[in-house]
């Protein structure tokens, strides 16, 4: 029910924006309202918080199905569900929890701010600094970050800044930090796809920070962020399922009504071999989706499925968008039909939240540890 | 002491699960129908009937500032009720997901056929006089059916009309506005007719069946979907309300419309006119 109800909201809403919102490269702000009124947006949020109290399997369906139609807007679902609601429900005191998920659940769009221009897959070797005042009252922060996915719309976001750079990763620490104290957005970047979703660089300039917006505690930071990255993986692998479905989707029924040579191109035995690989791509990515989801849900360890997960799903996205560009001919190659986006924007899959080089690594470690 | 909540309709809304709207319709081998192995949904009409009845509650609702805010005690109670196999409950989940208070199923097997619009009628007929019975005095007494003005997928048209017959109601057919008046106990009703629209005004109880133009329907929020798992839902037969589902009818043959041949181009009217004649289609 939760899939279907998803799925007419981004047909019915979000589908006829798609093409204009990437063509001006900006998120259409209905879009994100209809996210928030639709409940969207605190999926696993309890309903004391304004959530709707559900599952993460069902965040990640929702993901799916959003992405389905587009990528942009399933990564902005996506990232303020299990990034950055995630965060604050899991380490947020309880008045942390009381003050920001209600404004999280029903207006407030959320960034997660880790990587910098000089640390993105060495996320740790961050150089933004927290300096903590004399009197233990607010920390200053200084400092820039990079690559901050929904940050052009965003009023909350969490920043993992230092407190002491000599402690190294000992040293990182969560901070909420609302727009009004001060986050300016130095340069929107321009993408090669997911192009409405807004990618910022932030600059912080002596941004004072309260103590009691310290989240998890300080020098909690690492332990924050690697295991919300765990989660989030499972998140892209959603959408990333849900792009290479919706491009499958959209090219097979033009398939069987564009006629060369006085039969439809999708009846010929190559075409078909092609679509028939590319189901199976499809299917063998859902279930290491669904799976890794499965496994957090009861408690299982379930890093190494993430990765995979996140590893194959993109890959299958890229290539069965790619054939589906291919499959439609020279229509598929004009921006019109919006087949060629989904190529666009796939690509990012292999790199954000973990390169596809960075879970292979973590893969590997796993089989190291296992047979060493 | 507090006042006790005005009470004002008591909404009874038929939902079908139908044919979906998007599917590709396919006659089966045998010729007696369509194929129902294909994805179904809530009739479009009945969902503009669902929020037809929850867009009443929220006007009366406003026009109330003392009434309280909780829904459990709003003045307009809304019932949604379904005839079908087990399936089926996942069209009243979504009714109750839209704003539904309580959903009744009336079940039939996995491989029964569906009713038909006499048995529809003489079902939802026999809920609201054991409904009405439980009931007593006034307070719990249907006094409005909101059902969409026929199913897509066997455009019969005829089962609201056959339960305001049957119940000895008012009824106010291919709705196009729904308005009700509080005080005077009376609904007006415009109707879609081929020459424009006409209003009717219908003391109730009265039975509507709702066309396109009347609302929007809204999408179900995922809070309220959450929400819906907890509503009621009761569990019926066809034998606890004592109607027959034997068929009366018998599809002797269904078969897709005979393929478009093409037309042909003409020069001038006159060729035109000549054509027509010759096609003997014109009233010279």
């Amino acid at each position: 029910m939760l899939r279907e109800s998803v799925r007419r909201f981004a047909t019915d809403v979000v589908g006829p924006k798609v093409r204009e919102m990437d063509e001006n490269e900006m998120m259409d702000p209905a879009v994100i309202q209809g996210l928030f009124e639709q409940g969207l947006m605190g999926i696993e949020t309890s309903a004391d918080h304004g959530g709707a109290e559900s599952s993460f399997t069902s965040a990640i369906i929702a993901i799916e199905e959003l992405a389905k139609v587009d990528p942009s807007v399933s990564v902005l679902c996506d990232v303020h569900n299990t990034l950055v609601n995630t965060v604050v429900r899991k380490y947020g005191s309880k008045e942390q929890k009381d003050k920001w998920l209600p404004l999280l659940s029903e207006t407030q769009l959320g960034s997660f701010c880790l990587s910098e221009s000089a640390s993105g897959s060495d996320a740790f070797a961050l150089q933004t600094r927290a300096v903590p005042s004399a009197d233990g009252s607010h920390y200053t922060l200084n400092g820039s970050k990079m690559w901050i996915t929904n940050s052009w719309e965003a009023e909350f976001f969490l920043v993992f800044a230092s407190v002491d750079l000599a402690k190294g990763y000992k040293g990182i620490t969560c901070f909420i930090v609302p727009k009004e104290l001060g986050v300016q957005v130095a340069k929107k970047e321009e993408k090669l796809g997911i192009r409405a979703s807004s990618t910022c660089t932030l600059s912080f300039d002596d941004v004072k920070v309260p103590a009691e917006n310290v989240l998890g505690g300080v020098g909690k930071g690492y332990k924050i962020a690697i295991e919300i990255l765990n989660e989030g993986r499972i998140g892209i692998a959603a959408q990333m399922l849900g792009l290479a479905q919706g491009a499958f989707d959209k090219v097979i029924p033009y398939t069987f009504e564009r006629k060369q040579f006085g039969q439809p191109i999708g009846t010929f035995q190559g075409m078909q071999h092609q679509m028939a690989k590319a189901a199976i791509d499809i299917e063998a990515a859902r279930l290491l989706t669904y799976n890794a989801a499965r496994r957090k849900e009861e408690g299982l360890d379930f890093t190494k499925e993430a990765a995979m997960a996140k590893y194959y799903a993109s890959q299958v996205a890229m290539s069965v968008s790619g054939s589906a560009i291919e499959w439609a001919g020279g229509v598929g190659f004009t921006r019109e039909t919006g087949i060629e986006k989904y190529w666009r924007d796939s690509k990012i899959g292999a790199i954000y939240e973990g390169t596809s080089n960075i879970q292979l690594q973590t893969i590997a470690k796993f089989i190291q540890k296992q047979y060493s | 002491m507090r006042p006790s909540p005005r009470r004002l309709l008591n909404i009874l809304v038929p939902v079908k699960r139908a044919v979906d709207y998007s599917v590709k319709i396919r006659v089966n081998p045998a010729q007696t129908g369509v194929d129902t192995n294909v994805k179904h949904s809530m009739n479009p009409f009945d969902e503009i009937a669902v929020e037809e009845s929850i867009r009443i509650r929220e006007r009366s609702l406003s026009s109330s500032p003392s009434s309280p805010s909780s829904p459990s005690s709003s003045p307009v109670t809304i019932t949604a009720l379904t005839i079908g196999p087990p399936k089926a409950l996942d069209v009243l989940r979504t009714a109750l997901a839209v704003g539904a208070d309580s959903g009744v199923h009336i079940a039939i097997g996995e491989k029964e056929a569906m009713p038909e619009p006499l048995a529809v009628a003489k079902s939802i007929k026999a809920w609201i006089e054991k409904q009405n019975e439980k009931a007593g005095g006034k307070e719990g007494r249907v006094d409005c059916v909101i059902l969409g003005k026929q199913a897509i997928d066997d455009d019969s048209g005829v089962t609201g009309q056959m339960l305001a017959g049957l119940l000895g109601w008012s009824q106010a057919t291919f709705a196009s506005k729904v308005e009700v008046d509080e005080a005077s106990g009376e609904v007006t009703v415009t109707r879609e007719i081929d020459g424009g629209g006409m209003q009717v005004r219908c003391r109730l109880p009265v039975v509507i069946t709702t066309d396109l133009r009347l609302n929007e329907p809204r999408y179900a929020s995922l809070p309220n979907i959450m929400k819906a798992k907890k509503k009621p839902v009761e569990k019926l037969t066809p034998a606890d309300l004592g109607v027959d589902f034997t068929p009366q009818l018998e599809v002797v043959r269904v078969t897709e419309p005979p393929k478009r041949v093409g037309g042909g181009k003409v020069e001038s009217v006159e060729e035109l006119v000549a054509k027509l004649k010759e096609a003997g289609i014109t009233a010279a």
